[in-house]
């Protein structure tokens, strides 16, 4: 397909788009299907055709919505006027919605306040297409303006043009480290032979995180599209999405996905007739939380166990296959099309000096509007999670904010006004991580808290270094100690001697980070710990304390 | 260590598992391993499928991929073990997934487990012995907007509570 007949599509849809007076968008995302978000679809759909309003009334399938806890959410567009946002919507509720259009009254119960601050405040770059968007029709998506970021590059832009747009952006890996991707597409790009490889690190292991799986069953189209300008970039042909096994719906999407735009002649061979080819394939994961390490990543797409190595070399360098490999998060893909539509400079300018655009945090735990949410960097943590967020529900107080998993830390009240970026999470010893942002009231043990995440990594831990392999199961040992009563005060210099130790000297990530929630408990919430070592009470009761040493 | 989780199942569902007459399941595992060109580097795509195929591998299975694929036993049986996905002894005629992610664990889902655990004396990751409910847990589902989650065979349920989540158990124990 070429450039015009691109154009022509999008034509035709937006003109189909401008002839239909009501556009009904169902969250299509994971949570809102668990909740009968595919019935109430369904339901509409047919009601569209009894009410004869076919042609007239559009139902899509959208990406999240946002408010995941009062799903299924349902938008309506009429014409130019306010949408209307409806949740906890039935197959019943989408009947009376369908009959009330022709006279135009819409119910008025099940509304939701679109002027609340958990949507005016955030600001929609990666997720902007929710709602408009249907995730499984490529028209939509090209209507929307998809695709137009590739016939751009690949029409203008050299691929230097393009790495040095993305380093004008000041974009950083979404991924949790945060390095930034204009430098590892230029090393990649100056490392380029024949058979340079992309990723798409799509392995959401994080407990509390689901703004990958959001993104890429919403609008994989995106990320596809993100994908095929850095293969163009770094002179790549072949590009691997490695998804999580755990996630069936973004599974089906990319699927669809990709065989659409592969159709159009958006990948695979001479796309949009130029010089240009690129396909996609998917590798599924297989439940392994090390495989979103990115050499342990690699081990896995060549069906190896995942198992990192040593760097350097950098994937950068010798990835898969041992070929030049980029590697990026699917967050840092879904940016890229709108840094090459507007500009690095433009994307650069929200933000803090050293994180810019935004970022998409998965609010969970307890809190009043569990859900997701696109927020600019250098947000106060307090915004996101009191303003945002609508603080905590049952009139409780507010305790710790945990960013990053297992990888990540506890925040106490004191640093809510701390601004969200990566240097400033990092001082407080915690990171930026994925985007889990998972908030805990006095009910949660700090101490069974760390214990928790300890648990997660030594079960995780892949076994190949000592430190991790040892250190978390000796670790979760004296924290289970802890949690039943029965610990001393040297075992609590024995932790903290091992949290040092295993952060220091293990081999990849998931070891020199697994002390982190220890380390940051530790900081912030000592008081607990003393309670736990010396007055054997656990202050939020949730541990047994029971005087029993662990099996 | 956590053994499988909801993605086997929800694949299992997709595909024609144990519905499909046992005959064809080889043909159609050999048709996978065609489609990938016997390659090596295809062999967790393989496991997948065969596990959909059959519900779990047993030693036959990977040693049969392994001959195929050329892949030594050991790498295979590697493989099958690292990942916490590939099980490889059969699983209940029901499974109940308990996810234990962090936004589940921080509303309680380790209390809905022990009552499960307790009700039905197994350890998860079990079975009961009358092949009935197979227990296990999940890490993150992604759902966390409906914490806590859990899975009863195909279908997701959020926010269950120790008491609704033992009255479906219960259901499957007495009507097997």
């Amino acid at each position: 397909m070429i450039a015009d007949d691109l154009a022509a599509v999008r034509e035709r849809e937006r003109t189909a788009i401008s002839l239909s007076t009501a556009r009904i968008a169902v969250c299509s995302a994971a949570g809102c299907i668990s909740t009968g978000g595919a019935a109430v679809k369904d339901a509409l759909g047919a009601a569209v055709i009894a009410h004869n309003l076919s042609g007239a009334v559009r139902v899509l399938g959208t990406g999240c919505l946002g408010l995941c806890h009062a799903g299924p959410l349902m938008r309506v567009t009429r014409g130019d006027a306010e949408p209307v946002l409806f949740t906890k919507t039935t197959p019943a509720f989408a009947e009376q919605v369908i009959a009330g259009l022709p006279s135009g009254v819409l119910p008025l119960e099940q509304r939701c306040d679109l002027q609340q601050p958990f949507f005016t405040r955030q600001h929609r770059i990666v997720t902007s297409d929710a709602g408009i968007v249907d995730s499984e029709r490529i028209e939509d998506y090209l209507a929307a303006g998809g695709y137009t970021a590739l016939e751009r590059t690949l029409a203008e832009l050299h691929p230097e043009d393009v790495v040095r747009e993305v380093s004008l952006s000041g974009l950083r890996g979404r991924g949790g480290a945060g390095y930034p991707t204009g430098l590892k597409w230029s090393t990649v790009a100056k490392a380029a032979g024949h058979g340079t490889f992309i990723v798409c690190n799509a392995d959401e292991g994080d407990p509390g995180a689901f703004m990958d799986r959001s993104v890429l069953e919403g609008d994989p189209h995106r990320v596809l599209e993100g994908m095929a300008i850095a293969a163009y970039a770094v002179g790549a042909e072949q590009g691997y999405i490695y998804v999580r096994g755990e996630y069936p719906l973004a599974i089906t999407r990319l699927k669809t996905a990709i065989r659409q735009a592969e159709r159009m002649q958006l990948l695979g061979h001479r796309i949009l007739d130029s010089q240009f080819n690129f396909r996609i394939d998917l590798r599924i994961g297989a439940g392994a939380f090390v495989c979103g390490e990115e050499t342990a990543l690699i081990a896995s797409i060549e069906g190896k166990r995942g198992m990192p190595r040593p760097r350097p070399p950098f994937p950068a360098e010798a990835g898969l296959w041992g070929r030049p490999t980029l590697i990026n998060n699917v967050e840092t893909y879904a940016n890229i099309a709108p840094i090459i539509l507007h500009g690095g400079a433009h994307y650069a300018t929200l933000g803090t000096e050293r994180s810019k655009g935004t970022k998409v945090f998965a609010l969970a735990g307890r809190i009043v509007n569990t859900g997701l949410v696109e927020v600019p960097m250098g947000m106060p943590l307090g915004e996101i999670i009191f303003d945002i967020g609508g603080g905590i529900p049952d009139g409780r107080q507010f305790k710790a904010a945990q960013t990053g998993g297992p990888s990540g830390g506890c925040i106490p009240a004191a640093h809510l006004d701390l601004p969200v970026d990566y240097e400033a999470l990092a001082g407080i010893g915690s990171i930026m991580g994925s985007g889990g942002l998972i908030v805990m009231d006095e009910t949660s043990c700090m101490v069974d808290v760390a214990r928790y995440f300890m648990e997660f990594c030594r079960d995780e831990s892949c076994g190949k270094c000592v430190p991790c392999r040892a250190g978390t199961v000796q670790m979760h040992g004296l924290l289970t100690k802890m949690t039943h009563g029965t610990a001393t005060d040297r075992d609590l210099a024995l932790l903290e001697q091992l949290a040092e130790l295993t952060t220091r000297t293990s081999l990849c990530g998931l070891g020199q980070t697994a002390a982190n929630p220890v380390r940051s408990t530790l900081r912030h919430f000592y008081d607990e710990y003393m309670a736990h070592i010396h007055d054997h009470v656990c202050p939020a009761g949730v541990c047994s304390m029971n005087g029993e040493d662990p099996r | 260590m956590t053994v499988a989780t909801y993605a086997r199942q929800m694949a299992t569902a997709a595909a024609l598992p144990t519905k499909a007459p046992a005959d064809n399941r080889r043909t159609m595992l050999d048709a996978a391993m065609k489609r990938h060109r016997h390659q090596p580097d295809a062999l967790i795509e393989i496991l997948h499928t065969a596990q959909e195929l059959y519900g779990y591998l047993d030693l036959d299975c990977l040693k049969y991929v392994g001959r195929c694929l050329k892949v030594p036993p050991s790498r295979v049986y590697g493989v099958a073990t690292f990942y916490n996905v590939f099980t490889l002894k059969p699983r209940g005629e029901h499974t109940c997934v308990v996810c234990l992610g962090t936004a589940c664990y921080v509303k309680g889902t380790a209390t809905i487990l022990s009552a499960l655990e307790r009700e039905h004396h197994l350890e998860v990751g079990g079975t009961t012995p009358d092949g009935t409910l197979s227990l296990v847990s999940a890490r993150c589902l992604g759902a966390c907007g409906l914490a806590p989650v859990l899975v009863f065979d195909q279908e997701i349920a959020g926010r269950v509570t120790a008491e609704t989540a033992l009255a479906r158990t219960r259901s499957w124990m007495e009507q097997p």
